[in-house]
């Protein structure tokens, strides 16, 4: 007789689904953080983590992936300006859209596209859709081509995993779902509009204040890393050019500055985490063509 | 009776079998832009014909994550990340009848889109595309990739895939 009651239990528990997921996570960490077993910022981890099992990005179909992303790459260059060089943004471009060939997608809505900002910050941010930003400072970081494929290899493999897109709220998308409707309507009225341009703002928001001051859960930034080995490796670049960056990287570094200091884990935290996924012998290091035109490119810089 | 059943399930088993080895009948959207259908199931191969958004394929064969696809009579291969399984509508109206046999459906434009973006534009005067869109525009031709890799003794393997 007790089995009736069971099955409506976990009826309700499939279909609350992730809002429950999320609801448990909040209130898990909270008692975790106020019992003392983890900090914070670990808590702030976790919910995100959970949070993107959701995975109500998928709703968002490739094309308005290109207008969010065009809009957060606007967003981050009118606090960045952009370092105006021909020769080296095309260098930078070859590089990338190369590497971009042997991620697990290399066709997006709009194509990966290349450009550098013109700051000493060490920084580099992946726009939904492949609007690749990278700075003066982490260009600065890089002492070898390989090196450098590390960095647009990282930020590659954010765009493949749709990182950008799972920052966005969950109300956002509910939001919009409401206003679209379900009736195919393509040109919406004067509200409906407005209404939905200010979800997209919201959206927008979400995404560059996560990549700019908080930073992704850690466990996505591992997970980019991981992306980048694959790149790297079916690429014919070394793997350990992203090793021998992040070294670079924390050297260079300064505690509280507002870049990847800020919004990333620790360089020797991506170095151990890294070590699991490296596991073959290394690739000659740095081709000497490839050291010759690397530093012919980026000297002045 | 027993052999009845047993019957059912090797021609069940069949069909399935069928189906795995046969997926011709799937015919899938273009979720980009632009696709270009290749020759070889590579970024190297030679383009057969440049589809469009929207533009619908039906799928031969599969080697890895590239796809051979039929179109007007041509064939030729593409990543599958260029390609849905969703019904890629492009005019709202005719969405209606084939929402119903596809199951998904999605209608080109509908959402954020460029009315979206202008709006936004209208209320940030601060934030400049311009930039977005110099950025867009550059794209090294598949020649200067190959001048680069070959120059940078880059040994990718199985060449450029």
């Amino acid at each position: 007789m007790k089995r009736p009651f069971l099955i409506p239990l976990i009826l309700c528990t499939v279909l609350a689904g992730c809002d429950t997921l999320d609801k448990v996570a909040e209130v898990g960490t909270s008692i975790g953080v106020s019992a003392g077993y983890i900090t914070p910022d670990e808590a702030q981890s976790i919910t995100k983590s959970v949070s993107a099992v959701g995975k109500v990005f998928e709703s968002i179909t490739p094309e308005q992936e290109y207008y969010i992303g065009r809009t957060v790459a606007a967003t981050i260059l009118s606090q960045n300006k952009p370092y105006d060089n021909r020769v080296m943004t095309t260098y930078l471009n070859t590089l990338g859209q190369y590497l971009a060939l042997f991620s697990d997608r290399p066709e997006t809505f709009g194509g990966y596209h290349f450009l550098i900002m013109d700051t000493p910050d060490i920084n580099a941010f992946a726009a939904p859709g492949g609007l690749i930003l990278v700075s003066r400072g982490m260009i600065g970081c890089c002492k070898t081509e390989d090196e450098l494929a590390g960095v647009l290899a990282h930020e590659i493999g954010h765009v493949q995993l749709n990182h950008g897109l799972q920052a966005i709220d969950k109300s956002r998308l509910t939001a919009a779902a409401t206003i679209l409707g379900t009736e195919a309507a393509k040109n919406l009225g004067g509200k409906d509009l407005a209404d939905l341009t200010k979800t997209f703002e919201s959206s927008i928001s979400d995404i560059t204040s996560t990549v700019m001051n908080s930073g992704y859960a850690r466990k996505f930034e591992f997970q980019a890393d991981k992306a980048a080995v694959t790149i790297l490796q079916r690429s014919g670049y070394s793997p350990n050019g992203l090793v021998s960056m992040l070294r670079q990287m924390e050297k260079n570094l300064k505690p509280g500055g507002h870049d990847f200091a800020k919004t990333h884990p620790a360089p020797q935290d991506r170095i151990a985490e890294l070590a699991k996924t490296i596991t073959t012998t290394p690739v000659q290091y740095g081709a000497s063509m490839r050291q010759a035109r690397f530093t012919e490119t980026i000297r002045g810089l | 009776m027993k052999m009845k059943r047993l019957l059912c399930v090797i021609g069940a088993a069949g069909l399935m079998s069928a189906a795995t080895l046969a997926p011709a009948a799937t015919v899938m959207s273009v979720q980009v832009r632009k696709a270009d259908i290749r020759e070889t199931p590579s970024f190297l191969g030679k383009v057969v014909v440049s589809l469009a958004y929207g533009d619908k394929v039906a799928i031969q064969s599969e080697n890895g994550a590239w796809l051979q696809v039929s179109v007007a009579g041509q064939s030729g291969w593409v990543h599958n990340s260029a390609l849905t399984k969703k019904d890629i509508v492009m005019k709202s109206g005719a969405g209606a009848q084939t929402s119903a046999s596809s199951g998904e459906m999605a209608l080109a434009g509908k959402g954020f889109n460029s009315d979206v973006e202008a709006q936004f534009k209208a209320g940030h005067k601060d934030i400049d595309f311009t930039w977005v869109d110099k950025m867009e525009k550059i794209k090294i031709p598949a020649a200067q990739i190959q001048e680069f890799v070959k120059d940078g003794q880059l040994n990718a393997q199985g060449g450029v895939k």
